[in-house]
């Protein structure tokens, strides 16, 4: 029965004269994750709202779950619309819509009826109350209530006449591509899908690093991290992952460098390769799943270490998250699942059994001088040998 | 260079085998259960079939059910015999060393209420006949015995403990996994008191999702699948004519080259356990006290533990040089654990973790074993360079 959507936006709709270039990231969002659902839909703006329209036969639940996953959207209302065939009509079709979505007739209702076309022969109170009195009558069950109103009834005479009382929650946030781009540090765990998220979700377009090892990382490891790009990117579009062959740095590390220093060092490479990526890639800013405490490359002074390395600002927005807090929202967005698959990563292969928890920065810095010789040829190599994965 | 040394996850199909199945996809098409003649064409490829892997067994056509596989085959010979007998007893044998298909099923049968006992085996991985001989109970309905294990290749004492078993109990029936063994030995039911016997296709250059369990006319099975009564109503759901047709012409096309590819099989096995034993912090598992070459195991798979290397470090270094091998045994690993077989054989908790497995083929030829070797020699000892350090 339902034809359309009107959705409904948060934060965007207070952003002033940039709220065009919001609508329309909106709008562009919006068309591109409709793609990959059956049907053909007419997604257009007017009036202050957003609109899909479905051309076509359409699968309902299968939209709902796409729409549901665009940043931007406040609210997703089904909408059932109907020609202006006379007020006898529209009281009737409104009948017959309370009477399919409420099989539960004991409930308080208030109609809101809206005019964008004046010329329509009722005022809004007038249809409001005119509605009113058609549905209790149809219904003895039903009461109203203008206050708080279990079904909230909104009929908007446009061209057409709009009829709907669901609002769907949205996923909230602000359109992908209204807040720049950042490069993600994606390894196969569940933090770091879930850090990609949760900034995409403040409009930020995501790239993404993964540092493959080869042979100590299996190229299912390396697929697993495709994976998870690929669930994330339902909610932010196509990510560009950039794979960096790490092994031979991390093996020189392990060569010159102490023991349970290895992890921090090898951080210390990873932050400096984003970076470097990332300007070239005209991202802002990096962002990493990094927890304080959770490990010990994760704690204040470990990190004090890895963050001098890089000029960009790092994003790290699970910093106060507990790990249930993180594992909630990966569940939420689909990737836990395929972050516990068994892989090991390359951060795990080597570390120490009793790794650094405090490190010095200054004893770090002058264990790093032993890497001098080779390690510049390293990274070049590590960069000019970088693998680009389009994700989608 | 590839070299594909992991023969007992999956084999390569015969390149005539590929094409013959095309034909009887594209011409011979039809649902044997069809009256037409389409139906009549198919059913005498599924006869041909069953005719000639009859053959090679020598047991009557009629003894021999299609199935989708090993696990197939296993599941229906344990879960068919368990319901049919379960009033004559409710006890089954079988080693702590089985492929998962018939564990899993064991495991699944005790929740059921029966009682399981499960054989221990010596170092070199074979079940005792002393310990078989203790566990046969009165009440004892099936024991279930792998023919040739999937990870260290041991070969079990098939025909005493069938001769055993109907000596002490003329009731029990012997079930043999013989996913790993059909093809690479010589296997005849009837002679060595098998009573039951699961194979499948795609460990002998045949396709993948085909199989077949060998039923002695006077086993009774109750069915696991229900439907439209094909196969005497054991296996309902129609025939996979042309991966049946496959796996018979592949099983014909190994019997036919037996003895030279057996032969050639064991000097591969040979040349690579000696070039594997010259390597420093070597063991290879469940060689035989006296035969260094590996005789008296399986001819195509040698488990080599190497000493302070993680196996799946050195599968992938192997695989960066076109080598394919696997960690433990195929099925395995993709929940990486320590192999309960070399568990149970007693080896060393250190080398479980450093355990890989080379699998050989008809395929497999001097030249790939040397050049395997070679590799070896050069990253191993880079490899234990670069380990966790303690």
């Amino acid at each position: 029965m339902f034809k359309a959507f009107l959705i409904k936006y948060a934060e965007i709709g207070i952003k002033g004269k940039n709220r065009h270039l919001f609508e329309d990231a909106l709008v562009h969002q919006i068309k591109f994750s409709l793609k990959k659902c059956e049907g053909r839909f007419y997604v257009h703006k007017t009036q202050g709202r957003i609109f899909v329209e479905a051309e076509s036969e359409f699968d309902f639940d299968e939209v709902v779950a796409r729409l549901k996953q665009v940043f931007g959207i406040w609210g997703i209302c089904p909408v059932v619309y109907a020609e202006d065939e006379g007020f006898e009509k529209l009281a009737e079709t409104v009948v017959n819509y309370i009477d399919r979505v409420y099989p539960d007739k004991n409930k308080t209702f208030k109609v809101q009826a809206r005019r964008a076309r004046k010329d329509y022969p009722k005022e809004s109170m007038e249809i409001n109350a005119d509605l009113g009195e058609v549905l209790l009558n149809a219904f003895p069950e039903m009461t109203v209530d203008v206050h708080e109103p279990d079904i909230l009834l909104n009929v908007e005479i446009r061209e057409k006449i709009y009829i709907y009382s669901e609002i769907i929650p949205g996923p909230g946030g602000m359109p992908v591509g209204t807040g720049g781009k950042a490069m993600l540090l994606l390894s196969g765990g569940i933090d770091s899908p879930v850090a990609g998220y949760m900034i995409a979700k403040r409009g930020v377009k995501i790239d993404a690093v993964y540092f493959h090892a080869p042979p100590y990382t299996s190229d299912r490891a390396k697929q697993k991290v495709v994976d998870l790009a690929r669930i994330v990117s339902r909610y932010t579009g196509p990510i560009y992952l950039h794979v960096i062959n790490f092994t031979d740095i991390q093996l020189y590390i392990h060569e010159k460098c102490p023991h349970e220093e290895l992890t921090i060092i090898m951080r210390r490479y990873m932050m400096r390769i984003a970076e470097h990526l990332a300007r070239e890639n005209d991202c802002l800013g990096l962002i990493t799943g990094e927890s304080i405490g959770q490990v010990a490359s994760q704690t204040m002074a470990s990190l004090v270490c890895t963050n001098e390395v890089c000029e960009l600002p790092v994003y790290r927005p699970l910093i106060g998250f507990d790990k249930q807090e993180i594992v909630e929202v990966a569940e939420k967005i689909g990737t836990f699942e395929t972050s516990i698959l068994p892989f090991e990563d390359c951060c795990t292969i080597f570390v120490a059994k009793h790794p650094v928890t405090k490190p010095n920065l200054k004893i770090i810095r002058r264990h790093e001088q032993n890497l001098s010789e080779k390690i510049d040829e390293l990274v070049k190599t590590a960069l000019e040998t970088n693998e680009l994965i389009i994700v989608e | 260079m590839e070299v594909y040394l992991d023969n007992s996850a999956t084999t390569r199909v015969f390149p005539e085998v590929a094409e013959y199945m095309t034909q009887i996809m594209c011409q011979q098409y039809g649902n044997p259960s069809s009256l037409h003649r389409k139906g009549m064409e198919a059913e005498q490829v599924l006869r041909r079939a069953k005719e000639s892997l009859a053959g090679l067994l020598k047991v009557n056509d009629k003894e021999l059910l299609f199935t989708s596989g090993g696990t197939e085959s296993d599941n229906l010979a344990i879960r068919g015999v368990a319901q049919a007998y379960q009033r004559r007893g409710r006890h089954l044998i079988t080693t702590q060393i089985e492929h998962p298909a018939v564990l899993q099923t064991m495991h699944f049968l005790e929740e059921q209420g029966f009682q399981v006992t499960y054989l221990p085996v010596d170092p070199y991985g074979r079940i005792r006949l002393e310990d078989l001989q203790r566990a046969m109970r009165p009440d004892t309905i099936l024991v279930s015995i792998m023919h040739t294990n999937n990870e260290m290749g041991a070969l079990q004492p098939i025909a005493e403990a069938g001769a055993l078993i109907k000596r002490m109990n003329p009731n029990t029936l012997f079930h043999v996994d013989a996913v790993q063994g059909f093809g690479k030995a010589k296997i005849y039911p009837k002679k060595m008191n098998i009573d039951l016997m699961s194979t499948s296709g795609h460990k002998i250059h045949g396709p993948k999702g085909v199989g077949f369990l060998y039923v002695n006319e006077k086993v009774r099975l109750r069915p696991i699948l229900f439907g439209g009564g094909q196969q005497g109503n054991l296996r309902s759901g129609t025939e996979n004519v042309p991966s049946i047709a496959g796996m018979a012409m592949a099983a014909e096309m190994l019997y036919k080259n037996y003895d030279e590819d057996v032969t050639k099989l064991m000097a591969c096995k040979k040349a690579f356990i000696e070039g594997v034993l010259r390597m420093e912090g070597t063991q290879v598992n469940g060689l035989l006290p006296g035969y260094s070459g590996g005789e008296g195991t399986a001819p195509h798979v040698v488990s080599v533990s190497f000493r302070g290397v993680r196996s799946e470090v050195l599968l992938h270094a192997l695989e960066e040089r076109g080598i394919y091998v696997s960690a433990g045994s195929a099925c395995s690993a993709r929940k990486p654990q320590p192999s309960a077989t070399l568990r149970a054989m007693g080896v060393e908790k250190e080398l479980l973790e450093s355990t890989i497995r080379f699998s050989f083929s008809v395929f497999t030829d001097r030249q790939e074993i040397d050049y395997t070797l070679k590799v070896l020699n050069e990253i191993v000892p880079m490899l234990r360079m670069y380990t966790r350090k303690r």
